[in-house]
């Protein structure tokens, strides 16, 4: 094995293994002091965060280490990004675009921050339009960003009313057929899924990922 | 056989009115894991109250005779053995806003009148202030955190560091209380203090009402587990997830030190109210928020010395274990049975009945997708389920909603409830 892969090596492992000063340390090593392609830099951390995502699903990792990966992966972008150049190669084709948000009335945003980290790392293009969302900002952005998937977020009982005037509003406007809508949250199961009118819920991030890419696959 | 000899605690608030010590044993019957002659029904009700009388959630939390005789009028309609401190966990907007209260939105600060409060996470402790934190939580508070928190408190940053001060540097010291920002602090808190007076009076009088006809309040007193205060009003949901890994030993250091202060302040806030029952919200202990590891290392273990205290000091804890906390089951059993009550928001009541049924009293948990968009018959059965599987099989159950009665509930699905328990539990 070439010493570059040995170190990509490492660099998944303790990645995936939360180990953040070692990999934090060698990732910046190899991107500032042997100008390793920062593309590729970016491609070996997406394949440990695959690693954290099945960790996860497996019932072995939890949010801290969802959130500390996040972290970690934020740190190594911030060095890697403005290093890349056109000749470094294409970005990453995207599986499918997710615009994401909390509903009017609420103001939680923990769950939606990790289901778009997840989505993120998992392939998509994902526009997070922030919490408290007016139902007019959704069918802008709808209308802007031409998403596949709306993701609908909320904690509070008060979003059962927001996600069904939400989704009420994409269907009057025309735009309901073209896209899938799910919805998450503290309370949200199927009873709240059928009231609002979505196509899905999921209980955390790993349901959101499987979600969309059911969909972008049959799409 | 009363409550007191069976070693269980009782209330030693003043004799109620009619009906009063009926209700308030079937609670202590539950407690001592004794059946009581009819399953209680508890009225647990903040914002609904604003829903159920047809007026906005800002009036509710600023207008103190109305939410009085709101929550009057829905507890006598409904009769339940016990309700929540619906005044007090109402009608906080005047003291919210006299405290310059930083770390909710409520209406008109921040959303709209006819939505209710809600808490913002974000970091209030920075890492680097663990240390400050741990060595001397008071001048931590004082000097940073309530200034941060709350706009009343802006100016004690100049506030003397009072370790240290002795002999001549005590007379000194003396001198930071002529700086007029810290001046203004202290007219701005005794000012605020006069309507957190009015608002807790309130309380006091409706609570001393509701007694008189006969209905006690589950509890007066609140407390948190160290982990959760650590978490939600410290460090933030990412700062402390973040923290497990960067500083554990200091996250482990804090939760001790708070534990002790903690259990402290419970102790104190319950023993003045004279009810015996600390209700305790708990946010991060969720199977789906931690591993079993993390769980057992970082938040059981200061919270079940903070709940044994509290039983060893005659009290009796009220955790309500938000979400779903099925996989904790085994390990929360750990407690002395017969002390305490758990209140169980998404965990199935059924499982949570065959782990714990022989240890504590259980309390709950009609979802609230049932309740704002089911039908009465839905109800109805959702109630049937609970009084036929756990409460007809000897499980001490105090039917409840998942977190009381959510704000957007229909009120026939609040009467379908009621009834509904009679119909299935006496």
């Amino acid at each position: 094995m070439s010493e570059r892969a040995e170190q990509e090596k490492q660099l998944i492992e303790w990645l995936s293994d939360m180990r953040e000063d070692e990999a934090i340390a060698l990732a910046n090593r190899m991107l500032l002091e042997e100008k390793a392609n920062p593309l590729r830099v970016l491609e070996v951390c997406r394949m440990a965060m695959d690693i954290v995502g099945q960790r996860f699903s497996q019932g072995e990792y939890f949010l801290p280490e969802l959130v500390l990966a996040g972290e970690m992966l934020e740190k190594i972008g911030a060095v890697a990004k403005p290093l890349i150049r056109h000749s470094d190669g294409p970005a990453q084709r995207k599986l499918a675009r997710v615009l994401i948000g909390t509903v009017h009335g609420d103001l939680h945003d923990i769950g939606k921050n990790i289901v778009t980290f997840m989505l993120d790392i998992n392939g998509f293009e994902v526009k997070d339009i922030g919490v408290d969302v007016p139902v007019q900002t959704f069918l802008e952005e709808i209308s802007g960003f031409q998403p596949d998937v709306v993701g609908l977020s909320g904690f509070l009982t008060l979003a059962f009313d927001s996600m069904k005037e939400t989704i009420g509003a994409i269907e009057a406007a025309g735009a309901r057929e073209r896209l899938k809508i799910m919805i998450g949250g503290g309370q949200i199961d199927e009873t709240v899924r059928a009231y609002a009118g979505a196509d899905a819920f999921g209980r955390n991030a790993v349901d959101a990922v499987s979600l969309c890419k059911n969909w972008a696959a049959a799409a | 056989m009363s409550a007191q000899e069976t070693g269980t605690p009782a209330s030693t608030a003043p004799a109620g009115g009619p009906g009063y010590a009926r209700r308030w044993q079937r609670i202590m019957d539950c407690v001592a894991l004794r059946q009581p002659d009819r399953m209680p029904v508890i009225m647990y009700a903040t914002f609904w109250l604003a829903k159920y009388a047809g007026i906005t959630c800002r009036q509710l939390m600023y207008e103190y005779e109305l939410t009085r005789e709101i929550a009057e009028r829905a507890i006598v309609e409904f009769d339940p053995e016990a309700y929540n401190p619906m005044v007090l966990q109402s009608a906080s907007g005047r003291a919210l806003e006299a405290v310059g209260f930083k770390q909710l939105q409520w209406p008109g600060h921040g959303v709209r009148d006819d939505q209710p409060f809600q808490y913002l996470d974000r970091e209030y402790m920075k890492a680097e202030e663990y240390d400050e934190f741990i060595f001397d939580p008071t001048g931590y508070y004082l000097h940073t955190y309530l200034p941060r928190v709350a706009g009343v408190f802006e100016g004690f940053e100049e506030l003397p560091h009072f370790p240290g001060l002795h002999y001549f540097r005590l007379v000194g010291g003396v001198r930071s209380f002529a700086k007029p920002r810290l001046r203004q602090a202290l007219e701005n808190v005794m000012r605020a203090a006069e309507e957190v007076e009015r608002y807790i009076g309130h309380h006091a009088a409706f609570t001393e009402r509701m007694n008189s006809l006969g209905y006690p309040c589950t509890n007066l007193a609140t407390s948190v587990s160290p982990y959760d205060f650590l978490a939600d009003y410290f460090r933030g949901a990412r700062g402390m997830m973040t923290d497990l890994y960067r500083r554990k030993d200091k996250v482990l250091e804090a939760l001790d030190k708070a534990a002790v202060f903690l259990l402290r302040q419970a102790v104190a806030g319950a023993k003045a109210s004279r009810n015996p029952i600390v209700f305790i919200p708990i946010h991060w202990a969720p199977d789906a928020f931690m591993s079993d590891a993390q769980f057992r290392t970082f938040w059981w273990p200061s919270f079940r010395r903070l709940m044994i205290g509290l039983i060893d000091a005659d009290l009796i804890p009220m955790p309500l274990w938000e979400a779903d906390c099925t996989k904790r089951l085994e390990i929360i059993r750990d407690v002395p049975p017969g002390k305490c009550i758990y209140w169980f928001e998404r965990t199935d009541m059924v499982r949570a009945f065959e782990v714990l049924g022989d240890v504590v009293a259980l309390r709950g948990n009609l979802s609230p997708s049932l309740m704002t968009t089911g039908k009465p018959a839905q109800v109805d059965s959702a109630v049937r389920h609970l009084a036929e599987n756990v409460f007809a099989k000897g499980g001490r159950l105090m039917l409840d909603c998942a977190f009381g009665i959510p704000d957007e509930t229909p009120v026939e699905n609040v009467r379908a409830m009621f009834d509904a328990a009679r119909k299935y539990a006496g």
